[in-house]
């Protein structure tokens, strides 16, 4: 039974049904009797002073129950929100925090923040009353641009510069004479272009008080309902964490824009509670545009340190990062902890020195999207990398593959902070060659060349940290919070089994996937377990899914608690059968005395410690109910390799991508079609990102270019190929799953093996995402007219 | 569907109207405001929440629905407009223990992670499926015509697969 259902199985998702046939349960297909709407009065402006704020034609118009703004908020004690990790400058001075009200009082930062709420008795009317509101907006110079923000106006009264720290890790001095000794230095100036997540279900918000026991229900669309619950309560006040359950039910995509605490969600459950009537408020997409935390915005300069022999020597980067107009939850960790530690990649560079600055503009909140600081730092390190090959005249790979930490070097201490444990690089790139044929690319080009196509090929060979990672040493590092995850395993008296975990799943299929673990461990079926998840009032606290961490971590934490039922139902059975419980064996859900025949199957078990008649009540208590807290002992390091092949039309500039070849480690992997999946997923987020997807304001208004899905090209089903995929397998060597984690390696490897191969196709060094057809025509035209120039 | 406008003019925007349908071979009515979209109609006054909304814009097509037996997004017309039309929805096509065939494909192929735009991506999997009835369903005629529906999960890849097992089964 449990070969097909267990650990490494291809099993068919348990939560598919409800989703094919209409019946998932998202937060807007739930209504409470009685339920208000709210619709937010948003900034139309990138940065002006509120002078007054008339909202007297607002109440009165039809339908609205109540109009309330950031004064509203301030003397009801409802705080601003506040970002999770503190990081400290090079001068050892804290990062500048300035406040962020949920609704703003007094300046607007940028366009779509909220600053007033109109609550009705529908949207309508609550649409039409915030029509009415007409404040009296003084308009102020805004800046949007990333490289130019430390040299403009503070947007902020008090933050010069902009600057909300200068951040710096490694060693300077190493690095600098590393760069001063190199027969080579390549240098280049990247931008990871800022990105829009787009999770197809906006978000939404429902708050629901009870006055009758001072609960406050709030239905919302996280991926991490305990987290949201814990700085609600803890930080911005809206109720004691006993007092506030949040539900995450069906959430549709996340990729990180989902993890943070944001204003409307806070207004719908103070509103709820002021009130005493359930209020709604559902994104529309334009809003989603707006609001929602945007993702990447980096400006970088690296160089490059290289031996005659094309060894790496060192590596130095300058990045400045965008935060957007205020901090969100962990904006402040991204381009940092999650970027920084990144820059060794899978090689060996003795000395690396990274600074960040990251700095305020009057743009939306920049926070975690789909690989979150690591994607920039991949792309930083493959493009320089592919880009020293090409000077150097060395192919790619072999030049990646003479500067791989070896096989045999793990655990290998990179310097930039972090401890590889484990790895086989130069077996991905192998797999990766064959399977793309990369030996055969030369032909492949000729043949294009042929038909009057441009052939290019380009690799990118990526890590990634995920299942952050001890909670003391993220703490050291500014952590406002733990990293541990929980489980809790729950026998019922019949045997079958309810799970609950504090990871969410918003796509990523845990439902089934944290059963396979549990159907291998205890020996029982999938259709015996019911994973539960998403409701504060019914598991315990977890911190929810992001950073790839849900199985590494959270599936440890079942795994842990799996041992701990494990452990107690040997010693029933111990009872049952007259042994002792190192002698009971337990395998395929059956508990037996070894080397004998007596046995117990989990069911009678389950039975018998919840109706104990014949049970050792002087030892031990009844029931089989276990929890387990899992805190990792490191990050788990995913890594593979990557090869894109993309053919240009150079009348056009359109670029299409022929081949797209992943191989990737993940350690364990519990579910294969689910792993694929992610990849999938990832790759097209990542290609999307390459080719497709810019953000764009206007740098004189400040008002977002790319609003709608019209304006921002999100990719579509005739922008893709089949994807190829492979595994390599070292398993994780200090979690009990030897799992690595799998969700955002497809956009974090992808960018750069794309844009290194449109790069090799049409001849020129660098190229900015996303490479849209436009760009790729005017490079090459201006890459033909320097050619007839010289 | 023509003289709308007058249709329109005469009602104005603040009054409601009844509208009288077929939504999943049962005949329904509801009174809703001119402008109503029928997304949600559906979604509101039916309590059909598999039909999703996604966008604002007529582009991700969560919200297809089938029309007279053609898939249209049901952001793209009101609800009045449905009066005497069949509109068939997710729930209408397969239900547990008894899926329509393209239903069943994505579930098998792997074709949805969120679980969001899957409704639209299946209605409109079925479309594509008889639009190209007796023909061989190449994956490129199913990436060409899915354009109008978006999913940000599963880079299409599996979705592709769906359709095309779904139609086989059809």
């Amino acid at each position: 039974m449990t070969v097909q259902t267990g650990i490494g199985a291809r099993v068919r998702r348990k939560e598919d049904v409800r989703f094919i046939t209409g019946r998932g349960r998202y937060t807007d297909d739930i209504n409470r009797p009685g339920q208000l709407h709210a619709v937010f009065a948003r900034s139309p402006h990138a940065h002006a002073r509120i002078g007054s704020l008339d909202i007297t034609k607002a109440e009165a118009s039809p339908g609205v129950v109540a109009v309330l703004t950031g004064a509203d908020l301030a003397a009801d004690g409802i705080g601003p929100l506040p970002c999770g990790w503190l990081i400290h400058s090079r001068d050892g001075s804290p990062m500048k925090q300035p406040p962020h009200p949920a609704l703003s009082q007094g300046t607007v930062r940028y366009v779509g923040e909220p600053y007033a709420v109109v609550i009705g008795e529908t949207r309508e009317a609550a649409q039409a009353g915030a029509d009415l509101l007409d404040p009296d907006f003084e308009e102020l110079p805004a800046n949007v641009d990333t490289a130019s923000a430390q040299g403009v106006a503070p947007i902020h009264d008090g933050i010069a510069n902009n600057l909300c720290y200068d951040w710096t890790l490694g060693d300077e001095a190493a690095t600098d004479a590393a760069l001063a000794s190199a027969a080579h230095v390549v240098e280049l100036d990247i931008v990871n272009n800022r990105l829009i997540p787009n999770a197809i279900e906006t978000r939404a918000a429902l708050g629901d008080y009870d006055a009758g026991t001072d609960m406050l229900t709030l239905y919302t669309t996280s991926q991490n309902p305990h987290l949201a619950r814990l700085v609600l309560s803890a930080f911005v006040g809206l109720a004691p964490e006993h007092k506030l359950r949040v539900v995450s039910p069906d959430v549709g995509g996340g990729f990180g824009s989902k993890i943070f605490i944001y204003s409307e969600e806070t207004v719908c459950g103070w509103a709820s509670k002021k009130l005493r009537r359930p209020v709604k408020w559902t994104a529309d997409r334009s809003e989603a545009f707006l609001n929602d935390a945007h993702g990447r915005d980096h400006v970088t300069k690296a160089r490059l340190a290289l031996d005659a022999g094309g060894k790496f020597l060192g590596l130095k980067v300058s990045t400045v990062a965008n935060l957007g107009a205020y901090m969100s939850t962990f904006s402040s960790s991204i381009p940092t902890y999650l970027y920084g530690t990144l820059l060794a990649g899978q090689y060996t560079t003795p000395a690396i020195f990274v600074e960040v600055r990251s700095v305020f503009t009057n743009t939306t909140p920049v926070d975690a999207y789909r690989g979150a600081g690591r994607p920039e730092a991949t792309f930083l390190l493959e493009r320089i990398v592919e880009t020293a090959a090409r000077e150097l005249g060395m192919d790619p790979a072999e030049l990646r593959r003479k500067n791989m930490i070896p096989k045999d070097a793990f655990p290998y201490a990179t310097p930039v902070a972090l401890v590889y444990d484990t790895g086989d690089y130069q077996a991905c790139l192998d797999k990766a060659l064959a399977l793309s044929d990369y030996a055969g690319f030369p032909a492949r080009r000729a043949a294009a060349k042929a038909r009057g196509k441009l052939r290019g090929i380009g690799l990118s060979c990526y890590i990634e940290a995920c299942g952050l990672a001890p909670s003391r040493l993220a703490g050291q590092l500014g952590a406002g919070v733990g990293l541990y995850e929980s489980a809790e395993i729950r026998v019922n008296p019949t045997g079958n089994v309810t799970v609950f975990t504090g990871t969410h799943s918003h796509g990523q299929g845990h439902e089934t996937t944290f059963a396979q673990v549990v159907s291998s461990r205890l020996g029982i079926g999938l259709d015996q377990i019911e994973v539960v998840h998403g409701d504060t009032s019914q598991g315990q606290f977890g911190l929810g899914t992001y950073g790839s961490r849900s199985l590494a971590v959270g599936g440890s934490a079942l795994m842990k608690a799996s041992d701990k039922i494990i452990a107690k139902g040997r010693k029933i059975a111990a009872y049952l059968l007259e042994s002792k419980p190192e002698d009971i064996d337990f395998e395929d859900g059956v508990f037996r005395v070894r080397n004998t025949n007596k046995a117990k199957s989990f069911g009678e078990i389950a039975f018998a410690a919840y109706v104990p008649h014949h049970y050792p009540l002087e030892e031990l208590e009844p029931g089989l109910q276990e929890t387990a807290f899992y805190d990792p002992q490191n990050f788990t390091y995913p890594a593979g390799a990557y090869v894109c092949e993309v053919e240009v039309d150079p009348d056009t500039g359109v670029t299409r991508i022929v081949k797209f070849t992943a191989v990737d480690d993940f350690g364990q992997v519990i579910n294969p079609m689910i792993v694929e999946g992610q990849v999938h997923g990832g790759i097209a987020q990542g290609i999307g990102q390459a080719m497709l997807e810019a953000c764009r304001y206007d740098r004189e208004s400040g008002q977002l270019l790319t609003g709608s899905m019209m304006d921002y090209a999100m990719p579509r089903a005739d922008d893709l190929v089949n994807f190829d995929l492979d595994v390599v397998r070292t398993d994780c060597t200090h979690n009990p799953l030897g799992a690595k984690g799998c969700g955002e390696a497809g956009a974090i490897g992808s960018p750069p093996a794309v844009i290194n191969a449109i790069t090799d196709a049409i001849g020129v060094r660098t190229l900015d995402m996303p490479a849209t057809p436009l760009k790729v025509w005017t490079a090459l035209q201006a890459g033909s007219a320097a050619a007839k120039g010289s | 569907m023509t003289g709308f406008g007058d249709f329109l003019r005469e009602f104005g925007d603040s009054m409601t109207v009844k509208v009288t349908t077929t939504v999943n071979g049962k005949p329904v009515s509801g009174d809703v405001e001119p402008n109503t979209l029928l997304v949600h109609f559906v979604r509101e006054n039916l309590g059909l929440t598999g039909t999703h909304v996604g966008c604002d814009t007529s582009q991700c097509g969560a919200c297809t629905v089938h029309f007279d037996g053609r898939p249209i997004k049901a952001c793209t017309i009101l609800a009045v407009q449905a009066e005497g039309h069949q509109v068939v929805t997710i729930e209408g096509i397969g239900q547990p223990g008894n899926l329509h065939p393209m239903q069943a494909a994505f579930q098998e192929n792997h074709g949805l992670q969120c679980g969001f735009c899957t409704p639209g991506m299946i209605m409109a999997g079925i479309g594509i499926a008889e639009r190209n009835k007796g023909a061989t369903l190449s994956e490129e005629t199913i990436r060409a015509e899915l354009e109008g529906n978006i999913c940000r999960c599963t880079g299409y890849h599996n979705i592709v697969k769906s359709i095309a097992a779904g139609a086989r089964d059809m």
